[in-house]
């Protein structure tokens, strides 16, 4: 089963990787092309030819995207369903929304700066105590294969289960919403940074052992010197995966123990009747989303040393 | 009598699924120190098994390897080996692959700029020495493997292990790796115990050529020495009546005496 959720990982990993050099191969990877012999050195000349297909397939699609999605939107919203607020509704409210993001009026009306903060908040907490504890586990699951046979079935017994299952006991446990929620998207970040890492571990090529035992590295030194950055890849992709599901659950975890932060924000609105607040809130958890999986990717880029 | 590296009546059974299998019996060889030793014969013949033997990767079953009167019971830098794929660390620079093994080997008896030179050397001495904060996925196979050596070098073994050193590389870049070698060779005085399945390499660069039967319970066949001088030029050699005589006698031995049933068919 571990080895599925590492191709799993791993597709996830390429079309991450493929995804992003598109637009900007499309931009700068046929540089080495000469220029159209009439392409004039005008200022308009870096328009010509491919820089002009990449401009095409990087920005104008994409907006073509978005206009038919705004169409569809502004149909439903004259057609179908008068009560979802048009386009313009809700750019009003982004307006409104964003000019003031981190207004405070007291713990039951904060600005959707706010909102999101405290939810970041709650999901880096879970965060980091999984990685302090999926990490050392998952290397001891990867490297023995006592741990394994005893960790395993318990792992793929509780791996398939929403996380939010565990919210009651988590406010049973805890008797408090906020460790509550917290101890929910540890739940959820704690199985692929697991996975990965004992995935990871177990893939290190026999080679790099047997330069450890000609070398007669010692238990510290091979954890340091060998398995630490032999795994590393595996467990910032493991990492990339949780955090991602982790902003997921916050939202949907955040509704139903209410307080400050994003997903109750949207609860909130609902029970108010804005829907434009929540369109609104909708696309700023995705823009928050990117932006945690683009500091991942960085973060994963910057520690890649390449296959040998 | 005593030599340098002695291998004797080295076997070895492994378990396996379907009951033990043995892969060699009786290996006897005695090297002499800066011998250039080379093991041939087909693959799946227990070469390597052979090599990890006295790298002190593999236990034998029965017999045992000594070195310098010394019995080897686990792998370590005075048996250094240069594995096919290179192995080198691709999170480490070329310059730190090296100088991890040198400052492992010798952290506590030289100092850190004498570890440093060290480390230098012996990838001037490659010819790598202009790549030394590359990682390994930057370089081509060819320099990979060079930087193998070095580390190996690096470490000053008794005895160089070389499991098929060059066998992933096209043609051109393993004769310039064969030149390398010889050259480094001649400097070093190595001994060299090398595994390769090409019988031009086995002849230009080895003292004695130890071919292998084929497995399983595979064992030394034939030991044929070079009276090649040296130093020996790959181009000098082609025309040399003398070269070509040692190289039919490997091709015989590979090809008559243990033809394999799948050649033979």
């Amino acid at each position: 089963m571990s080895t599925a959720i590492k191709t799993d990982t791993f597709s996830e990993e390429t079309s991450a990787v493929e995804r992003r050099p598109v637009g900007a191969m499309a931009l700068t990877g046929h540089a080495a092309v000469p220029p159209a012999p009439a392409a004039p050195a005008s200022a308009s000349g870096w328009l010509q030819g491919d820089a002009l297909r990449g401009l095409i397939l990087s920005v104008v699609l994409p907006m073509i995207t978005f206009g038919i999605i705004i169409a569809l939107w502004s149909f439903v919203h004259l057609k179908v369903a008068p009560d979802l607020p048009g386009p313009m509704a809700t750019f009003d409210e982004a307006v409104y929304q964003f000019s003031d993001p981190f207004y405070d009026n007291g713990p039951n009306d904060m600005g959707i700066g706010w909102q999101v903060l405290y939810s970041l908040g709650r999901v880096l907490a879970g965060f980091g105590l999984a990685i302090a504890v999926a990490i050392p586990m998952g290397f001891l699951m990867g490297m023995s294969r006592t741990c394994e046979r005893a960790w395993q079935p318990l792992v793929q017994i509780l791996r398939p289960v929403s996380p939010l299952a565990w919210l009651p006991i988590g406010l049973l446990v805890f008797q408090a919403v906020n460790p509550s929620a917290i101890f929910v998207i540890f739940i959820t970040c704690i199985w692929p940074t697991l996975l990965n890492t004992a995935a990871g571990v177990k893939a290190i090529p026999d080679d790099y052992m047997n330069v450890a035992r000609v070398l007669r590295l010692n238990g510290w030194e091979i954890m340091r010197r060998i398995l630490l950055p032999a795994t590393l890849p595996h467990i910032i992709t493991g990492m990339r995966l949780s955090l991602g599901i982790a902003w997921m659950v916050i939202v949907a975890a955040e509704m139903l123990t209410g307080g400050i932060g994003i997903g109750f924000f949207v609860w909130d609105e609902w029970n108010n009747l804005k829907v434009e607040s929540i369109i609104v809130a909708i696309f700023v958890i995705g823009m928050v989303g990117i932006a945690l999986e683009m500091g991942m990717t960085a973060l994963q880029r910057f520690l890649d040393y390449g296959k040998a | 009598m005593k030599h340098y590296l002695t291998i004797e009546d080295v076997g070895i059974e492994f378990q396996t699924r379907n009951g033990p299998f043995r892969a060699l019996r009786d290996v006897r060889l005695g090297v002499e120190q800066g011998e250039f030793i080379s093991l041939i014969g087909h693959s799946g013949c227990g070469k390597s098994t052979v090599l990890n033997i006295v790298a002190g990767l593999l236990e034998a079953t029965e017999g045992g390897v000594t070195l310098e009167g010394r019995e080897v019971c686990q792998p370590g830098p005075d048996r250094a080996v240069i594995f096919q794929n290179h192995s080198l660390l691709p999170w480490l620079t070329v310059y730190e692959n090296v100088r991890m093994a040198v400052d492992k080997v010798f952290g506590r008896t030289r100092s850190k700029v004498e570890r440093d030179e060290w480390t230098r050397e012996n990838l001037v001495l490659v010819h790598m020495d202009h790549a030394l904060d590359k990682r390994p996925s930057e370089i081509s196979g060819g320099m990979k493997q060079r930087v193998g050596i070095a580390r190996a070098l690096a470490m000053e073994p008794k005895v160089l292990l070389m499991d098929e050193p060059f066998g992933a590389l096209d043609a051109l870049t393993r004769a310039h790796l064969q030149d390398a070698l010889m050259e480094i060779h001649a400097r070093r005085r190595n001994t060299v115990l090398m595994i390769t399945h090409d019988v031009d390499e086995a002849v230009l660069l080895s003292d004695r050529i130890v071919m292998m039967t084929n497995g399983p319970a595979a064992t030394i066949g034939e030991v044929l020495d070079i009276g090649l001088e040296r130093p020996r030029q790959r181009l000098e050699l082609a025309g040399s009546a003398a070269y070509n005589r040692y190289r039919k006698r490997v091709l015989e031995f590979l090809y008559e005496r243990q033809c394999r049933p799948a050649d033979a068919a």
